[in-house]
């Protein structure tokens, strides 16, 4: 299976990052060689065989429910690019 | 006098209890030593300032005669993928370009805990993401080895930890923090001459270090000596409720427990780690490795491992996946570089920071997990890898019914000149070849130096254990430390 321009023109804003025509074009080839590579995988019998979430056996634990964080708005909106009014800012989205 | 840069972190911590130095003398020699090795760009921010900080509270705790924490007087350097409170956190991106954290990851306040002083944030391969730290946003780390030909090429330092391998070779730090998702800190170490350990999935916290691929993503010591990588890592170690994979375990005394006599101790060598050529310096170095674990009194059995030959094409499958879903939190919205173009709404705006924020490999890295991830392709890629995952997970599993532990090569070459590789990401990704196995299957595994190859550059050799006996890893690797006598060095030049 090959992908073409349209596929990573596709995949690009799935991923939102923005691709100009050259990067896009330049890109095929290198995905292609990538997935055409991991295309290899189709031929191990897997028949069977559960898929691997967790290397290490281990089980989501439950915490009591207390209250143990919070109370920091400014600690959190100290990277923001642009924080107003206690709020993240960003472009309006509503008309 | 001896020069206290040329000592490990046990010889620091010891001399410094004994009273030979003080704390701040050995990290005003380290600060020194690093203000003046600008040529190997090891470092995105130096802070000397913490360094002095950590060695006068050593040095005042000293004197009051308190109690001193395990890395007392111990000056280390900090990988930049662990967020440091008040000190900028770049994961060696754009993307994070000035962020600085209010928090501190949990490892590094362990490390802060005991003692020990950072001389600064290490450069490594952006997001992770590489293994010749050249996708860093803030320039390629030079290896402090040249080959001895004469031509001074530049070399690749290993990746990603590859700021933590060159400062350590380098004697900028005695040791320093490393992440290794696919062989991040064995590659590296394998690179410069240097040891390193990638701990069992979940002994150390990943808790506020930057996430790539969170099945994989292990924090590990790298250092010159096992004994200095044991010391950290039981620092670095230990259950963190802040962490959902953590493990609730006591953490063992990994430091008192070595022990290099292998007797009754069954070493297990996978025909598949030997494809058709593999460079002879490497194979050589193996069978010097296996007569070394003989020699300590191991004994020596041939396993299989049959579905190595698939881990890389799974481990490319499964670390962008899970990177495209943990780097979708860089938005330009909560934190990070945000771009906005003119009159743009909020979905260019998300388009637009993450074209700029993020370079090539990301980026490339990112679309293949979107594309693995996506509807009508997930099972036929996303599903298929973790199943072979398990499959690879069972062969260890199998292979450690009959033995306690591994021995393979670290990479499958010494260190390549940078820009060697970079044209064809396929070819970088066959670095791996060797360390991602271990990491698919969550398993401890160790890289330490073997000796030099006809180039004079360091070759390593590496232990993989059973999940949790990082011990038996150590002892291992001590063995084979005891019988190198690595001590090769790079001649100073930069």
């Amino acid at each position: 299976m090959s992908i073409d321009l349209q596929t990573v023109k596709k995949i690009a804003s799935l991923s939102r990052i923005s691709v100009s025509e050259a990067e896009a074009e330049a890109m095929v080839p290198e995905l292609n060689n990538i997935l055409g590579w991991v295309e290899q995988l189709g031929e191990v019998d897997v028949t069977g065989v559960e898929p691997m979430t967790a290397v290490i056996p281990n089980h989501l634990r439950l915490r009591d429910d207390a209250v143990t964080d919070g109370d920091v708005r400014d600690k959190v909106l100290a990277n923001a690019p642009q924080a107003e009014h206690g709020f993240f800012a960003v472009p309006k989205v509503i008309e | 006098m001896t020069n206290l840069t040329d000592l490990t972190v046990a010889e620091i911590r010891d001399g410094f209890r004994a009273g030979d130095f003080s704390a701040r003398e050995v990290a005003e020699g380290f600060n020194a030593n690093v203000a003046a090795a600008k040529a190997l760009n090891a470092f995105i921010v130096e802070t000397p300032e913490k360094a002095l900080e950590a060695a006068d509270a050593a040095d005042k705790a000293k004197a009051a005669g308190e109690t001193l924490g395990a890395l007392a007087g111990v000056p280390i350097g900090m990988k930049d993928l662990f967020c440091t409170q008040g000190v900028q956190t770049t994961a060696a991106s754009h993307m994070l370009e000035g962020f600085v954290p209010t928090y501190e990851s949990t490892v590094s306040a362990k490390l802060w805990a005991a003692g020990a002083g950072m001389l600064g944030k290490l450069n490594l391969d952006q997001f992770a993401m590489g293994s010749s730290n050249e996708t860093s946003y803030f320039g390629n780390v030079i290896s402090p080895w040249r080959r001895k030909d004469g031509g001074n090429a530049a070399l690749a330092p290993g990746g990603s930890s590859g700021g933590s391998s060159s400062a350590i070779s380098a004697r900028l730090c005695p040791a320093a923090t490393g992440t290794d998702t696919g062989g991040s800190i064995r590659q590296p170490a394998a690179f410069t001459g240097i040891s390193g350990i990638k701990p069992t999935y979940g002994r150390c916290s990943r808790w506020g270090v930057v996430a790539f691929a969170s099945s994989l993503d292990q924090a590990g010591p790298m250092a010159r000596t096992v004994r200095d990588n044991a010391i950290l890592l039981e620092t670095m170690s230990g259950f963190d409720p802040k962490d959902s994979t953590s493990l609730d375990l006591a953490v063992p005394q990994w430091e008192a427990g070595l022990s290099s006599d292998l007797k009754g101790k069954k070493v297990g060598i996978p025909k598949e780690y030997r494809p058709d050529g593999l460079n002879e310096e490497i194979s050589a170095m193996w069978d010097r490795g296996i007569a070394w674990l003989k020699d300590a009194g191991a004994e020596v059995v041939d396993v299989s491992l049959p579905h190595t030959k698939y881990a890389l094409a799974t481990y490319y499958i499964i670390a962008p996946a899970e990177a495209s879903s943990n780097l979708a939190r860089y938005d330009g919205v909560r934190y990070g570089q945000r771009d906005l173009p003119d009159g743009a709404g909020l979905q260019d705006m998300y388009a637009a920071t993450r074209a700029a924020g993020f370079g090539p490999e990301v980026k490339r890295r990112i679309m293949i997990g979107t594309y693995v991830l996506s509807a009508g392709f997930y099972d036929a890629y996303y599903t298929q890898a973790q199943k072979v995952r398990a499959l690879i997970s069972r062969d260890f599993e199998l292979a450690f019914e009959k033995c306690d532990l591994l021995l393979t090569p670290t990479a499958p070459s010494a260190a390549f000149a940078l820009g060697e590789k970079q044209a064809d990401p396929l070819a970088m990704y066959l670095n791996d070849v060797f360390t991602v196995p271990a990491s698919l299957a969550g398993l401890p595994a160790m890289a330490v130096p073997g000796g030099l190859d006809s180039a004079g550059l360091p070759i390593g050799l590496q232990i993989i254990g059973k999940a949790l006996d990082e011990q038996t890893v150590l002892n291992a690797s001590l063995a084979l430390e005891e019988r190198a006598g690595f001590n090769a060095r790079p001649d100073k030049w930069w």
